[in-house]
C-alpha cells in the first residue's frame, strides 16, 4: 500500500516538474525564433527569471524521491541512462548560468553567446527527458543482475525518439503560451501565433505516440484491467483540445492551464500504465524493477510520507504566492529596473 | 577498477567545485540579510546600497552553487549505483527531505529577493533574504546529517541485504551530525566574512566609498571574529569525536604509526609519500596526541601499524590537509583579533588592509582542506565500517565515465574562470553610485 502511494506521488512529482519546468525550457528553446531585438530577448529572460529556479527544485525532489522511496530503481535507472543524464545535467548547469550571467555584462558577443547556450540547453533536455521516459515506458535492456546491456544509442530507438519529439513539441507549445501571457506587444502576438502553429504538429505527435504506445509498450494492459484509468489520457486529450479553443478566444491563462493539463495528463498516462513497474526490463521480465522489489523499508516510506504531507502543501502555497506576485506582463519598467537579468 | 578511479576523480572534482560556491552562499546570505535589516530598521539608504552591492556578488556565486549541487545528487545514481541501492533507504531520504524542506524555500525566495525590490514592502523583501539564509543553513544540516551518516552510521539495521532505517531520530540528531554541521557552517561563515573584508580592504586602500566599506568591513569583521574563535575551540572537540569513531582517520591525520600511551606529537613531522611511515619526526612532545584525542595524556592512541594496509586511508593527503586546515584556522583568529583591535582606525593600517585583501583565498583553501580530511580520511570506506568505496561503484562502461570526467573538468574549469572573473569585476567596480539627489 505504502509503495503504491509513493509510486503515485513519484508520478505526480515528475508530472509537476514537467508542467513547471516545461514552460521555461520551452521559452528558452524559442528564444532565437521569437525575439527580434534585445528588449524582446530580455523580456523572455524576465518572463522565466523568477520561476525557473523554483521549478527546477521539483526535478531535484523527483530525483530525491526516486532515490529515497525506490533506491534500487534510482540506482539502476540513473546508471543505465548514464550518458543521457549527464547531457541533461550539463544542459541544466549551462541554463542556470546563462540565466544568471547573461545580463551581467553588456557586450554583443557575451549576450549572443549566452543566448545560444540557453537555446541548446533548453531544447536538449526537453528532447532527452522525452527519450528517457519513452524508453522507461518501453523497457530497457537490463539483465537479472540489474546491469544495463545497451548504450546511449540503444535509447535512440524510434519510440524513444518519438517520445523526445513529443516532449520537445509539448514544451515549446507550453513555453509559447507562457510568453503569450508574460510578454507584451508584438512579442506576445508572435508567441501566440507560434503556439497556434505548434499545436498542429503537437496534435499529430500526440496521436502517433498514443498509437505507437500500443505497439511498442505494455502500458495499455493496466487500462484494459482498470478502465477508470482512462481518465488520465482523457485529461490530456481534453486539455489538448481545450487549449486550442482558449487560444482562439484569446484566453491566455486558460489556454496555459489547459496545456498544463496536457503535460500532467500525458505524464500520468505513462506512469499509470507502468505500474507496478518503475523500470521494466526489455530482455527479462524478472529483472524489471517494481514498486515491490525496489522500495525502501516501510519505516522510511512512512516518515517520508509524513514529511511530504506537511511540507509539499507549504511549498505549493508559497510557490503559488510567488507566481501570483510575478504574474504581470513584463513591461519596459521591469526591464529598466532590473537586477542583472 | 578503472571505473572506480574515474568515478572517484569525478566525484572529487564535482564536490570540490561545488564547495567553491556553497560556503559563500551560506555566509554571505546572512551578511546581506543583516545589512538589509539595518536598512529597514534605520532607513539609512547606505545599507540598502550595501545589500544590493554584496547581494550582486552573492547572486553570481549562488547560481553556480545551486546548479553544481544537482550534479552531486545525480552522481550517486549514475556513478555510485551500488551505494545508492545499499543505503538509499536512509541516505536518499535525507536528500529528499532536504529538497522538500529547505531547497524549495531557498530557490523560491531568492527569486522574490531578486525581482521583488519594487513589488513588495521593504519588510517583506527583507524577510525574503532571511528565508534564503535560513533555508541555506537548514539545507546544510540535512546534507551534513547525510554525510555524517557515511562517517558514523547509526540508527540502521542490516536487512534485505542493505542498510535499512531503524531510528530516524538517531540518524538526524547524532552527535556526529551536529558537530559536522556546526564545524562546516562556521567555516563557511568565516569564508564569507573574509570575502567581505578583503573586498572592502581593496576599496579602503584606494580611499573609495570609505563610509560604505568601513561599515561593511566592521559587520564582516565581527561575524568572522566570532566564528573564527568558535571554530578553533569547537574543532578541538571534533578531534575527540574522530578519535573515538574513526581511529584510523585520526591516526592518518597525525601520521601516527605506533599504538601507545602518552602518544606524542612532533614539532616537525613529515610522512613519507609511500604512506608507510614518517620521513622526519623531530622534537616529540610526549602525551600531546593523547591529550588532543582523549583529553588525557595517558590515553592509548591506536597507530596506523595496527590497521591492515587495506584499511588505512591515504596518509599523506589526510595529514597535509589537516595541517593546512588547522594552521589557517589559527591564522584566521589572529587576523580577526588584530582587526578587532584596530577596527576604529582601519584607514591608518594599510598593511593590515593589504593582508586582508590577499587573505581572500585562504578560507577557501581551509574549507576544501577540511573536506579532504573528512572524505579522504574516511577511505577506504564509503560508509564507515559498512561498505567499501570499491564496492559502491556503478557497473557502467568506463568510456562513458572517462568522457564525462573530461567534460566535467573542462566545463567546470571554464565556468569557474567565468564566475570568479565576473565576481572580481563587480567587486572591483564597487557599488552603484547614489542616484542624484532629487528636487
Amino acid at each position: 500500500m505504502l509503495e503504491t502511494i509513493w509510486f503515485a506521488l513519484w508520478g505526480v512529482l515528475w508530472a509537476v516538474y514537467f508542467m513547471l519546468d516545461g514552460f521555461d525550457l520551452g521559452a528558452g528553446a524559442l528564444l532565437p525564433f521569437l525575439a527580434k531585438n534585445e528588449d524582446e530577448k530580455r523580456t523572455i529572460y524576465h518572463a522565466t527569471g523568477p520561476f525557473w529556479d523554483g521549478n527546477e527544485v521539483w526535478l531535484i525532489t523527483a530525483g530525491g524521491v526516486t532515490f529515497a522511496a525506490f533506491p534500487l530503481a534510482y540506482a539502476v535507472m540513473f546508471s543505465s541512462l548514464y550518458s543521457a543524464l549527464m547531457l541533461i545535467l550539463f544542459c541544466l548547469i549551462i541554463r542556470g548560468v546563462a540565466m544568471e550571467y547573461r545580463g551581467k555584462l553588456e557586450g554583443h558577443s557575451w549576450r549572443d553567446g549566452w543566448d545560444w547556450l540557453l537555446f541548446i540547453s533548453s531544447a536538449l533536455p526537453a528532447l532527452l527527458f522525452g527519450v528517457a521516459f519513452a524508453n522507461i515506458f518501453q523497457g530497457i535492456p537490463i539483465d537479472i543482475e540489474h546491469i544495463y546491456r545497451g548504450s546511449l544509442f540503444t535509447l535512440l530507438n524510434p519510440y524513444g525518439l518519438l517520445g523526445g519529439l513529443l516532449f520537445l513539441c509539448l514544451f515549446l507549445y507550453h513555453g509559447a503560451l507562457w510568453l503569450g501571457i508574460k510578454a507584451g506587444g508584438e512579442l506576445k502576438e508572435r508567441a501566440q501565433r507560434t503556439a497556434k502553429i505548434l499545436w498542429v504538429p503537437l496534435l499529430i505527435l500526440a496521436v502517433v505516440f498514443l498509437v505507437a504506445t500500443w505497439f511498442a509498450t505494455n502500458l495499455y494492459a493496466n487500462y484494459l484491467t482498470y478502465p477508470v484509468l482512462w481518465v488520465l489520457p482523457a485529461l490530456a486529450v481534453a486539455g489538448l483540445l481545450a487549449t486550442r479553443l482558449f487560444l482562439q478566444q484569446g484566453a491566455a491563462w486558460k489556454s496555459w492551464f489547459a496545456s498544463s493539463a496536457v503535460v500532467v495528463g500525458a505524464t500520468l498516462f505513462g506512469v499509470a500504465g507502468l505500474y507496478p513497474n518503475l523500470l521494466p526490463s526489455s530482455i527479462d521480465p524478472k529483472a524489471s524493477l517494481t514498486v515491490v522489489n525496489a522500495a525502501s523499508s516501510p519505516l522510511t516510506l512512512k516518515i517520508m510520507l509524513g514529511v511530504a504531507l506537511v511540507m509539499v502543501p507549504v511549498v505549493i502555497a508559497y510557490q503559488v504566492w510567488v507566481y501570483h506576485l510575478f504574474r504581470h506582463e513584463v513591461t519596459p519598467d521591469d526591464l529598466a529596473y532590473e537586477e542583472g537579468y | 577498477m578503472e571505473v572506480l578511479i574515474l568515478s572517484r576523480l569525478q566525484f572529487a572534482a564535482a564536490t570540490f567545485f561545488h564547495f567553491l560556491f556553497v560556503p559563500l552562499t551560506l555566509g554571505l546570505s546572512i551578511l546581506v540579510a543583516i545589512m538589509e535589516t539595518k536598512w529597514v530598521r534605520s532607513g539609512d539608504e547606505e545599507y540598502k546600497r550595501m545589500a544590493k552591492f554584496w547581494g550582486k556578488l552573492f547572486l553570481i556565486n549562488f547560481g553556480l552553487g545551486l546548479v553544481t549541487g544537482i550534479t552531486l545528487e545525480f552522481q550517486f545514481g549514475t556513478n555510485w549505483s551500488r551505494y545508492s541501492a545499499y543505503v538509499g533507504d536512509i541516505f536518499g531520504s535525507l536528500l529528499a527531505i532536504e529538497a522538500t524542506a529547505a531547497f524549495f524555500l531557498e530557490s523560491t525566495f531568492i527569486a522574490v529577493w531578486i525581482f521583488g525590490w519594487e513589488r513588495i514592502s521593504p519588510k517583506l523583501h527583507c524577510v525574503a533574504i532571511w528565508l534564503v539564509a535560513f533555508a541555506g543553513t537548514l539545507s546544510a544540516y540535512w546534507i551534513l546529517a547525510a554525510n555524517a551518516w557515511m562517517q558514523h552510521p547509526v540508527g540502521y539495521v542490516m536487512r534485505n541485504g542493505r542498510a535499512e532505517l531503524a531510528n530516524f531520530f538517531d540518524v538526524i540528531t547524532q552527535r556526529f551530525a551536529v558537530i559536522e554541521f556546526v564545524h562546516t557552517v562556521s567555516g563557511a561563515y568565516i569564508l564569507a566574512g573574509f570575502f567581505v573584508m578583503g573586498i572592502s580592504a581593496y576599496h579602503l586602500l584606494r580611499k573609495r566609498e570609505v563610509s560604505f566599506f568601513t561599515k561593511s568591513f566592521r559587520i564582516a569583521l565581527v561575524f568572522a571574529l566570532v566564528f573564527s574563535l568558535f571554530e578553533v575551540v569547537q574543532g578541538h572537540f571534533n578531534g575527540g569525536e574522530v578519535a573515538e569513531a574513526q581511529p584510523s582517520k585520526l591516526a592518518a591525520m597525525e601520521s601516527h604509526w605506533k599504538t601507545q600511551k602518552m602518544a606524542p606529537m612532533y614539532l616537525l613531522q613529515v610522512p613519507n609519500l609511500s604512506g608507510d611511515g614518517n620521513l622526519i619526526e623531530w622534537i616529540p612532545i610526549p602525551g600531546a596526541l593523547s591529550i588532543l584525542a582523549y583529553g588525557d595524556p595517558h590515553a592509548e592512541v591506536k597507530g596506523l601499524s595496527d590497521f591492515k594496509p587495506e584499511d588505512r586511508p591515504p596518509v599523506f593527503l589526510t595529514f597535509i590537509s589537516f595541517r593546512i586546515m588547522v594552521g589557517l584556522g589559527m591564522l584566521f583568529v589572529l587576523l580577526t583579533v588584530w582587526g578587532f583591535l584596530i577596527r576604529k582606525k582601519l584607514l591608518d593600517n594599510p598593511k593590515y588592509l593589504r593582508i586582508m585583501m590577499l587573505a581572500i583565498p585562504l578560507p577557501y583553501i581551509a574549507n576544501e582542506a577540511g573536506w579532504m580530511v573528512a572524505e579522504v580520511g574516511r577511505q577506504p570506506w564509503i560508509v564507515w565500517g559498512l561498505m567499501r568505496t570499491s564496492d559502491a561503484v556503478s557497473p557502467v562502461d568506463p568510456t562513458q565515465v572517462a568522457v564525462s570526467l573530461i567534460a566535467f573538468i573542462l566545463f567546470y574549469g571554464l565556468l569557474g574562470v567565468v564566475a570568479f572573473w565576473l565576481m572580481a569585476r563587480f567587486a572591483k567596480k564597487g557599488p552603484e553610485p547614489l542616484p542624484a539627489a532629487q528636487g
